[in-house]
């Protein structure tokens, strides 16, 4: 564009005088000699295309001819003439990629073609309680927004957008929005937008935006690669579905034959189970390590213990304090063959224990006078586990079965002497690796003598880029 | 306490002392093959997945996460036949390395692909906007591949680029005499007819001239469905079918089934190395896959 412009001014400027020459004017011979140049190059210009454009035809015509003399060995090879070497040497160079597009594709002159991988979730639901879940309670946990049962009947579950691509040779981006509706609370989120580290030495990663911590295992799944309609009653209660703040995190994975990461993460500590952003908006902290290795070819497994260190105020449970929470989290899947996908049974388990000092205070402005808040102390350890089996039948079927259990503190304003446990059995089927429809049976006991069965039918579908998932 | 942590150090440096130049990482068995062919004992090979796996589907287990973090190439298909699996290994494993430039081979940059859909649809199936990814199957593209690899070896290891290329040299002689062997042997397949399971022998039909007439899948990557093999018992039965055709990796009963239907034999064919006993390395792999479609066209 830019040489076409320069040669129109050129033209301008030197054209110009030369056209003005064709009048009866006398012609000035400086003009006319720069001029017979220009025509000179001109064809010049033209005869080095007529060559580009007849080497571009042989070139083709050489490559066809090659295919040709491959299709012509493999249709004689015995009758083939001896030297066979150079035949051989051109059907390689047949189907050899042109020197120009090694290296990858080149993206052309498309604009769209640094265009980030765009992926979309769609998913919703029927459910289907046998207690108004409007009336939803668990002994010794307050229900924080966005958890617990979930509406009755027909509903949109969470539909997100993401978009991720490298940034430059440095850094990864990946950027997700969500929409929920939770019991008409509804709203878009950006539930993540980071930036990853792509060239830093020796294992490291720095991540830094909003992203789901790397704590336990579900944590840092999406919930649209779980294995079960809803989040265990434990990440539930402990991490409303999942923590995710806006923060910086740190990972090394060790040089190892076995899989072994360490890691940390600083968060504002705004987000449940923190609240109030407090340490000057440095309010949660984590720790975390994860191993993971094979044992033959058909078994692999993943373990990790982690930290997460929160000051909170006004926490989404009305907790204000310190609190710390440690997990520790087990994976082991078996199929025949390693082929996770087409068979085989995956176990996993996580313990969550929560250590809590500070007081309660009604979260309900309606309730609370600012001079005079409903506080009471809120100390003690509370605890919760999950275990969830899942069957793979082949590559579109699955059975699973989790149970949850959770026990409340003595120290709690919520105590109760009774624990909350649930059953839940799954059924899924899946039609590609992009869709999936799920229905699943829950046994809730989230009180004493209060029992929801529940029933879900979900549908859960990913459109665009292809996922990569974490193990 | 100084005493265990100088042992610990020394342990470490132990650890980190590799005797070879190299370590590869290769997504599929037969790269680990061609690159133990072009480098030896240079290299340090470690392959991620077996020939009774299916590629297409291999999660971001932690061994291969803890695998591509210690290698200084890794060695695929591409083509996206890996899009599942391999960008998460690399995001996860933190190695630089292997992020883009050289320690990052695919050998689908290196040659040209057949089958390169026109309009990109999943109502198709798992379709490959890249082509095919499955041209392991053509020695032609091997060789291809092989020289690419080699002058990658040798940038990456500029020490022993002599030693690449040597054995560059000598496996091409090899190869060549092999490709003449098995072309011979391979004549009766010509023009011949065969079902195949997935979409996985496009460029062995091409190079063999031989002609794929139905697939037990009824679309890319999607299962083998009985109402869909019922419709190709009458196309078996009346095309003089030489063969149904699978990969070791891939589910022997909807083969069984047509093949119980038809009378048309269900060959299981290696795929890659290690796919069966003979396919100990590139050349097993193609002897054996000759060797068993010739038995049946006998």
């Amino acid at each position: 564009m830019m040489k076409r412009g320069l040669s129109l001014a050129l033209c301008a400027a030197l054209c110009g005088p030369a056209f003005a020459a064709d009048a009866p004017v006398p012609a000035d011979p400086a003009l006319q000699a720069m001029d017979a140049r220009i025509r000179a190059l001109e064809a010049d210009a033209q005869k080095l295309r007529e060559q580009a454009a007849q080497a571009l035809a042989e070139a083709s015509a050489a490559r066809s001819e090659l295919e040709k003399m491959k299709a012509q060995q493999v249709a004689a090879p015995v009758t083939a003439p001896t030297p066979a070497a150079d035949q051989q040497a051109a059907a390689v160079a047949a189907v050899s990629a042109p020197a120009e597009a090694t290296g990858g594709p080149a993206g052309g002159a498309n604009g769209n073609a640094f265009n980030p991988a765009i992926a979309v979730i769609l998913n919703g639901q029927y459910a289907h309680h046998s207690e108004n879940p409007n009336n939803y309670a668990r002994a010794g946990f307050p229900v924080v927004p966005d958890t617990g049962p979930g509406p009755q009947g027909l509903s949109l579950g969470e539909s997100e957008i993401s978009l991720a691509a490298n940034v430059d040779d440095k850094f990864y981006g990946q950027f997700t929005v969500s929409y929920h509706d939770d019991n008409g609370n509804v709203g878009t989120e950006i539930e993540e937008a980071y930036i990853d580290t792509l060239t830093l030495p020796d294992g490291f990663n720095v991540r830094a935006g909003r992203f789901f911590s790397n704590i336990g295992y579900l944590n840092s799944h999406h919930t649209h690669t779980d294995n079960f309609v809803d989040r265990p009653l434990a990440y539930q209660a402990f991490l409303g579905n999942q923590y995710g703040d806006d923060g910086a995190q740190v990972r090394w994975v060790a040089p190892t034959d076995t899989f072994l990461e360490l890691g940390g993460e600083a968060f504002r500590g705004e987000d449940y189970p923190s609240g109030g952003a407090n340490h000057s908006g440095v309010g949660a902290w984590t720790l975390f390590a994860h191993a993971g290795g094979d044992v033959g070819t058909e078994n692999s497994w993943l373990a990790g213990l982690s930290m997460l260190k929160t000051r909170a105020t006004d926490a989404d449970d009305g907790f204000s304090g310190d609190s710390t929470l440690y997990l520790a989290d087990g994976t082991w899947k078996w199929a025949p063959n390693g082929n996770t996908k087409d068979g085989g049974l995956s176990l996993r388990s996580e313990l969550f224990f929560d250590k809590r000092d500070g007081t309660y205070s009604q979260p309900n402005e309606v309730f609370s006078d600012p001079l005079d808040p409903l506080t009471a102390p809120w100390v003690g350890d509370r605890r919760g586990a999950y275990l969830e089996a899942v069957y793979r039948l082949n590559r579109t079927r699955d059975v699973g079965y989790r149970y949850d259990k959770l026990w409340s503190a003595n120290g709690s304003p919520f105590f109760a002497d009774f624990d909350p446990q649930r059953h839940s059995l799954e059924a899924t089927w899946r039609n590609s690796e992009f869709s999936f429809f799920r229905i699943q049976y829950s046994h809730d006991e989230p009180e004493r003598n209060i029992v929801d069965n529940a029933w879900y039918l979900q549908y859960d579908v990913a459109l665009g880029a292809h996922g990569a998932h974490k193990f | 306490m100084k005493r265990i942590a100088s042992f610990a150090i020394f342990l470490f440096a132990f650890a980190l002392n590799d005797a070879h130049a190299l370590d590869v990482f290769a997504c599929e068995p037969e790269w680990g093959s061609l690159v133990h062919e072009l480098a030896g004992d240079k290299v340090d090979v470690d392959v991620g997945t077996t020939a009774l796996q299916d590629v297409h589907v291999i999660e971001a287990k932690p061994s291969l996460i803890a695998k591509v973090r210690r290698a200084d190439l890794v060695v695929c298909t591409g083509a996206e036949l890996e899009v599942g699996w391999l960008p998460q290994l690399i995001r996860q494993a933190g190695n630089p390395k292997v992020q883009s430039g050289p320690g990052y081979f695919m050998a689908s940059d290196q040659i040209t692909t057949l089958e390169k859909p026109t309009a990109l649809d999943r109502s198709m199936g798992d379709i490959h906007p890249a082509g095919n990814p499955h041209f392991q199957m053509d020695p032609y593209r091997i060789l291809a591949i092989a020289k690419a690899l080699d002058a990658r070896l040798a940038e990456l290891d500029p020490k022993n680029a002599a030693a690449y290329q040597q054995n560059l040299a000598t496996f091409t002689t090899k190869w060549n005499e092999a490709i003449k062997r098995w072309e011979a042997k391979a004549a009766p397949l010509k023009g011949r007819k065969v079902v195949v399971h997935h979409w996985s022998w496009i460029y062995l039909d091409t190079w063999l001239g031989m002609e794929q007439i139905g697939a037990l899948e009824p679309k890319p990557g999607l299962p083998p469905t009985s109402a869909h093999l019922a419709s190709l018992v009458d196309l078996t039965k009346s095309s003089n079918t030489l063969a149904i055709i699978r990969a070791a990796y891939q589910d022997p009963k909807p083969g069984d089934w047509l093949s119980e239907h038809t009378g048309v034999p269900a060959v299981t064919l290696p795929f890659t190395v290690g796919g069966d006993e003979q396919s100990k390395d590139l050349f097993g792999l193609f002897d054996s896959t000759i060797d068993k479609l010739v038995a049946v066209a006998k």
